[in-house]
């Protein structure tokens, strides 16, 4: 241990001039403190996969009673904002221009056909936009459904053919199927990717650039040293996000923390080393700021949006995308996290995913070092 | 004449340069073609919103022909699969809270006896509401399983729903993703490299030199601006071979026309690009302004969510996203088969956009010295 000072007087050296640097240029700051927050406003306020009442065109080519009381069936749904138009011709051309997203056409011989049970309703669907397709086709089916059990009961039940089954629902976790917060504890992992990625992916790149590092190398600093001295800096930036993430969840979006803090944080910290030694790898690969850069965006950013779970559901990809996303540390953490905010804590799970976070850890610092000693030849 | 000829002579040789900055290293040609084409593939069917695998569990306590029926059912859709049979109550949160079921389906031991007297019997659907999308899709899916065997049940047939989906007959999310990619995908890097080109030429101490030169800062500008849209819509055609060749998803629209606005757009967006890179003092600050922004312009652009669904403050703000115009245009003459009269109104805000970012850029080139 007799090089033990010359570590600890290397390392303040370093880690002082890191974050000098840092807090000189605004730029750095701006993505460090400023994306988080608008982040967090914008998926908090702007992103909702809630559909709001959905405008649908009604087409009564049947004006009996029994059509229009169908009819005002949709009407009772909260989902659903029907506008009556006079025939197809109107309704085709409001969907095209996009002001509607769905067609319901009640046909002439609608009622006609009712009493012997065959009656048909026209549903034409905008699928430009299938998510809200599907939505509308379900609230269309549903609110028509719960006519016809009305219209059942009311002409005294079919008693001889026996009862009908009732659905009684209960979404766990999010007794309100609220996409925020399905979406709000997934923001802690797009921000930290972000920062450590895209943030750190610049730090070497920028000194190999200069020919800043090569001068490094003259000197006893080892590369251990470097990495650290770099990282420590950011971790102060990460855990700052984290504190705002955490409180922005609980505090403006009402989203529950049913985990234990502790391990919430514990588990960012671990993930946020993983983010930045991710982007410090990219760095010493890329050589090059615009590399670098590229590189950040498409390994890190783009992948945790797209395939880690945030957004899109994992078990409905193909086989190789899950391989894909097993691989990537995002998926991890993002599953871990989801479970902490509103499920509790699971210690199965949580020692599963810290012990491959742990892995990357140890993976990625042997090989951002490696990137750096291997420079000296 | 020959004053314009030499201009454009002049145009061309900072273009030929620029373009060689860009793609002399094999290592930035790679990165700027190869990742278009792995993100469409993996994108293509990882971005999904479609339910095609729901595991659940079931605990049935009424072990009757009924719930043997209504199980069925559930397992011939091809997307429930039964991973787990309860024994008891308390074996519902263990499969939920480790992920193994997305849903449990609870029948009691009187559903049998319900039924056949003629009443209601109940069912409980308990979801995993971690993803709500898949939960509530999913919740959506069981209700109208159940609806169809309550009407078989009842033999009164009731009506009937007809569904027809106009551009998109299965309703496959990736049809509605994709096409917007064309030009998402794409802006990622364009407005990066613009980004990086002037400010680059800064950090570098060349910009100085090429204002000295004879080339007007309009000349500087297209030879600026041209390199970065042209790689953007290289990678657009690229992102959109995957689409209609790989994924077999029919363009119903002219291919002209959508070139038309991925033309216009990646104006814009390159416009912007340089706007940044103007006001940079460095390559660093320009790739994260660059960076700061592009966020933002993902988000608000009805990519992932529609903007109807975003508050009214916010689709304000998409009036000036171009990359909302952008996706509006591919999406809409793609699976639409919209023409120009149906889309000239989107390339309004790009054409405004492009106004006044690109003479705003060059006009700093020459104002803002570091």
């Amino acid at each position: 241990m007799k090089d033990e000072p010359g570590f600890r007087r290397r390392f303040a050296a370093l880690f002082r001039k890191e974050v000098r640097q840092m807090l000189r240029d605004k730029s750095n700051l701006a993505v460090g403190l400023l994306l988080p927050v608008m982040l967090i406003l914008l998926f908090g306020y702007g992103l909702s996969f809630d559909v709001p009442s959905a405008p649908v065109a009604v087409v009564l080519e049947d004006s009996s009673p029994s059509s229009r009381d169908f009819a005002a069936g949709l009407q009772g749904s909260r989902y659903l904002a029907p506008a009556w138009v006079s025939d197809m011709t109107e309704a085709e051309k409001l969907m095209r221009a996009g002001k509607v997203d769905a067609i319901v056409r009640f046909p002439a011989d609608f009622s006609r056909r009712l009493a012997p049970g065959n009656a048909h309703i026209q549903l034409l669907l905008n699928g430009v936009d299938s998510t809200t397709a599907s939505a509308v086709e379900g609230y269309v089916g549903g609110a028509i459904g719960s006519w016809s059990q009305r219209q059942l009961d009311r002409l005294g039940g079919s008693s001889a053919s026996g009862g009908s089954v009732v659905v009684v629902q209960r979404m766990w976790f999010n007794e309100a199927g609220n996409s925020t917060w399905y979406l709000v504890p997934g923001l802690l992992v797009l921000v930290l990717t972000l920062i450590g990625a895209f943030l750190t992916s610049l730090l070497i790149a920028r000194e190999w650039e200069r020919g800043t590092l090569e001068s490094l190398f003259v000197t006893p600093v080892r590369p251990l040293e470097l990495v650290l001295a770099k990282l420590a800096p950011y971790m102060g930036v990460g855990i700052i996000n984290v504190v705002t993430c955490l409180l922005a969840a609980r505090l403006l979006f009402k989203v529950p923390i049913r985990g234990s803090l502790w391990v919430i944080v514990i588990a960012s910290i671990l993930y946020l080393v993983v983010s930045l030694l991710l982007g410090l790898l990219i760095s010493g690969v890329a050589r090059s700021q615009f590399k670098a850069s590229q590189m950040a965006l498409l390994a890190s950013f783009m992948p945790a949006m797209m395939l880690s779970g945030f957004v899109f559901d994992l078990r409905n990809v193909p086989v190789v995308i899950q391989i894909v996303s097993q691989v990537l540390p995002a998926t991890h953490f993002m599953s871990l996290i989801k479970t902490l905010f509103l499920a509790g804590d699971d210690w199965a799970q949580i020692l599963r995913n810290c012990t491959i976070l742990l892995l990357y850890v140890a993976v990625l610092t042997l090989a951002t070092t490696r990137t750096l000693r291997k420079s000296l030849d | 004449m020959s004053a314009f000829v030499d201009a454009f002579w002049q145009i061309a040789a900072l273009i030929r340069k620029e373009l060689l900055a860009i793609v002399k290293d094999p290592a930035s040609r790679v990165i700027l073609f190869a990742p278009a084409l792995m993100q469409a593939l993996l994108f293509g069917y990882g971005a999904t919103y479609d339910l095609t695998n729901v595991p659940y569990a079931v605990l049935d306590q009424s072990r009757g022909a009924a719930s043997v029926e209504l199980l069925a059912r559930l397992d011939g859709t091809g997307v429930f699969h039964r991973v787990a049979t309860l024994a008891s109550p308390r074996q519902i949160a263990n499969v939920i809270d480790a992920n193994d079921a997305l849903m449990v389906l609870s029948i009691p031991s009187d559903f049998e006896n319900l039924l056949a007297t003629g009443q209601q019997a109940p069912v409980q659907v308990i979801l995993d509401g971690r993803n709500s999308s898949t939960a509530g899709a999913a919740a959506g899916y069981v209700g109208s399983i159940v609806t169809d065997y309550n009407n078989e049940r009842s033999g009164a047939g009731g009506v009937t729903i007809e569904r027809r989906a106009w551009y998109n007959p299965n309703l496959e999310s990736r049809w509605n993703l994709m096409p917007a990619m064309i030009a998402a995908l794409s802006m990622l890097q364009t407005l990066l490299l613009a980004a990086l080109s002037v400010a680059r030429e800064r950090e570098q101490g060349t910009f100085d030199q090429l204002l000295v030169t004879p080339l007007t800062p309009m000349q500087i500008l297209i030879g600026k601006a041209l390199p970065s849209i042209l790689i953007g819509l290289i990678q657009s055609t690229i992102i959109f071979l995957v689409i209609r060749f790989w994924f077999q998803i029919p363009m119903n629209g002219s291919v002209w026309l959508m070139y038309g606005g991925l033309l216009m757009f990646n104006c814009a967006a390159v416009g912007i690009g340089l706007s940044i890179s103007a006001l940079s003092l460095s390559m660093q600050q320009a790739m994260l302004y660059a960076f700061l922004l592009i966020m933002p312009l993902m988000l608000l652009s009805g990519l992932l969510t529609p903007v109807r669904n975003m508050p009214a403050i916010l689709q304000l703000a998409t009036y000036v996203n171009p990359l909302r115009f952008g996706v509006s245009i591919v999406r809409r003459v793609y699976l639409e088969g919209a023409g120009l009269a149906d889309v000239a109104v989107d390339f309004i805000p790009l054409l405004a956009v492009a106004a006044v970012t690109m003479p705003l850029s060059a006009w700093l080139f020459r104002n803002r010295l570091a």
